[in-house]
């Protein structure tokens, strides 16, 4: 290699480095640094209600303390619940609702426009209008189901502790069938058509299609957002907060939900440890994904 | 056989609509409860429209509350973050399409592994930092956030575009005499930008309705317009004919924007999962 072209790589990559540059320092001012302090601060006893003099190095106390905590495993536990029940449904209607847009019919590209409205409207907003309609008073939800027969009188859904927490995975569920749609749809139209018509010529009946086509073949869209999904649900606070608070008597307080109230009340110091063990349980779902994106980008 | 077609067909329709209506109904239950008057409101019999429409809650929202002031603060936030997200993101993506260079590829699984870290944990952190460099409670605060967070995404988004943008139309700039700004500029840009609208209406929305970040960076000046909406629970117990009409309002601008940008968005985001 001659000396003028290496330096005209070097030239090169030194651009390369100056373009991403900006991006590169505010991850790091806004992700990592956060990161790395957060890390340090769950080994500190930082409890801002008691001013900074209280701020002490304590080891993994902290992280002792939290196995100890009845509100961290409680929460811990219905996390778990809800991210299973969430996804799976939010994947099995989305899955439904991506095959029937994947058929030819009129006017299909504004019905899926029109469905994706629950991805659009903010986390805050679908708390509060599933707050009002789950509402035991004046609720359209109480209404419809009295008037189906299927309730004598109104309930009070977000009162009660076991009804507040389902409805809350229903609202859930809700807005997480048109992310799914869209993957798969998606996904579904990647398939050439000849598969199909093999298929129906060797005698495939339409579930045997679904099961040994069409499911293989989006195998990669499926894994993509359920990962995804897992992800975003187990970090989910907006939602649950506008429409629970985490009540009534904690049967809605998932993992992410005490740890803002425990940031909230500014102990600060608890509530970083109880984020690491979230990141901690999350990586278990995203670093096999991370790996295999890795590979398949390199690759 | 036929009418076996046609049962099928009927079908098809009614799931269709029933899965229509599900998505739908709770946000014309919202636009509704915000034009009723609060008598038919608060009555005991549910009522599907408003027999008599009311739009005292939007007046009221326009005159006592304050609601343009949180409007022009989320604007403010979310234009500026998409301008800088934008930029930041374009940049990285095209770095990393257009150049090769040793350690490419770890920069790009770092901006991957960004989206991993929760929420709330940096949240507690980010405000300490926030209050050191002053800007706590100002929207430079939320702006800083708001442009990090988006940019994994972005570049990812940018990064499938740029992929798809034959190299062989900048080459021939170069060939043609323009230097590399020279082709960025008048050849890259112009047919990236229905791809760089779709990325800045995802930006867009991303911080106009983020809420979690916002009601611990802001206080009652630079309260954004989601963190408004939660604020109108709790003063006087909940107003929901304010509410929804604060909710109507506040998810028009993203919803106009989205149905504009929605086809190239769409392709964006679900080409990473089909390819990947």
């Amino acid at each position: 290699m001659s000396g003028n072209r290496r330096r005209w790589i070097e030239k090169k990559a030194l651009w390369g480095y100056l373009l991403v540059a900006p991006a590169f320092l505010s991850v790091c001012l806004v992700v990592f640094i956060p990161a790395a302090k957060a890390l340090i601060m769950s080994l500190q006893s930082y409890d801002l209600r008691y001013g900074p003099e209280s701020i002490a190095f304590i080891g993994m106390k902290n992280f002792g303390q939290i196995f100890r905590d009845e509100l961290f495993w409680s929460s811990f536990l219905r996390t778990l619940l809800m991210v299973v029940v969430c996804v799976s449904l939010q994947f099995i209607l989305g899955f439904a609702l991506a095959l029937l847009l994947n058929r030819g019919f009129y006017g299909r590209g504004v019905v899926r426009a029109v469905s994706m409205i629950p991805w659009v409207v903010p986390g805050v907003l679908v708390g509060l209008i599933w707050r009002w309609m789950f509402d035991g008073n004046y609720g359209v939800i109480n209404d419809i189901l009295v008037k189906m027969g299927i309730l004598d009188s109104y309930y009070g859904f977000l009162a009660q502790p076991v009804s507040a927490l389902w409805s809350v995975f229903v609202t859930y569920i809700w807005q997480g069938i048109p992310f799914f749609m869209l993957m798969i749809l998606a996904g579904l139209q990647g398939i050439p058509w000849d598969v199909y018509e093999a298929a129906t010529i060797d005698g495939a009946t339409g579930w045997q299609r679904l099961i040994y086509v069409t499911i293989p073949s989006i195998k990669n869209s499926i894994s993509v957002s359920v990962m995804l999904r897992i992800i975003w649900v187990a970090n989910s606070v907006d939602v649950i907060f506008n429409m629970t608070e985490g009540g009534p008597a904690n049967a809605t307080q998932t993992l992410a939900v005490y740890i803002y109230q425990k940031a909230k009340s500014m102990n600060l110091g608890y509530s970083s440890a109880l984020a690491l063990l979230l990141m901690a349980a999350l990586m278990c779902v995203a670093v096999p994904y991370m790996v295999r994106t890795f590979r398949s980008e390199t690759g | 056989m036929t009418r076996q077609h046609l049962g099928r067909r009927v079908l098809f329709y009614l799931v269709l609509i029933v899965f229509i209506i599900v998505l739908c109904f709770p946000f014309y239950w919202i636009f509704v409860t915000s034009i009723k008057p609060e008598s038919e409101l608060y009555s005991s019999v549910v009522t599907y429209y408003a027999h008599k429409v009311s739009f005292n809650a939007y007046r009221e929202l326009f005159t006592s509350f304050n609601f343009p002031k949180y409007m022009l603060n989320s604007l403010v936030v979310s234009v500026v973050t998409t301008a800088i997200s934008l930029l930041f993101s374009l940049l990285a993506a095209y770095s990393f399409c257009r150049f090769h260079y040793p350690g490419r590829k770890f920069l790009m699984g770092l901006f991957l592994c960004n989206n991993m870290f929760p929420t709330v944990l940096l949240l507690i952190p980010l405000y300490s930092i926030m209050r050191q460099l002053n800007v706590l409670y100002t929207p430079t605060a939320l702006i800083l956030a708001y442009t990090t967070f988006t940019l994994p995404f972005s570049i990812w988004l940018l990064n499938g575009y740029i992929k798809d943008c034959p190299m062989a139309l900048e080459e021939a700039a170069l060939i043609d005499g323009c230097n590399r700004f020279q082709a960025f500029v008048r050849v890259f840009l112009p047919i990236m930008k229905p791809c760089l609208v779709a990325t800045g209406v995802y930006i867009f929305m991303q911080s106009w309705n983020e809420y979690t970040y916002a009601s611990l960076l802001t206080n009652a000046e630079s309260r954004t317009i989601t963190v408004a909406l939660k604020t109108l629970i709790g003063q006087l117990g909940v107003q929901w004919d304010m509410l929804t009409a604060g909710g109507i309002i506040s998810v028009l601008p993203v919803c106009i924007m989205f149905f504009f940008a929605q086809k190239r968005l769409i392709e964006g985001l679900t080409a990473g999962a089909v390819k990947g």
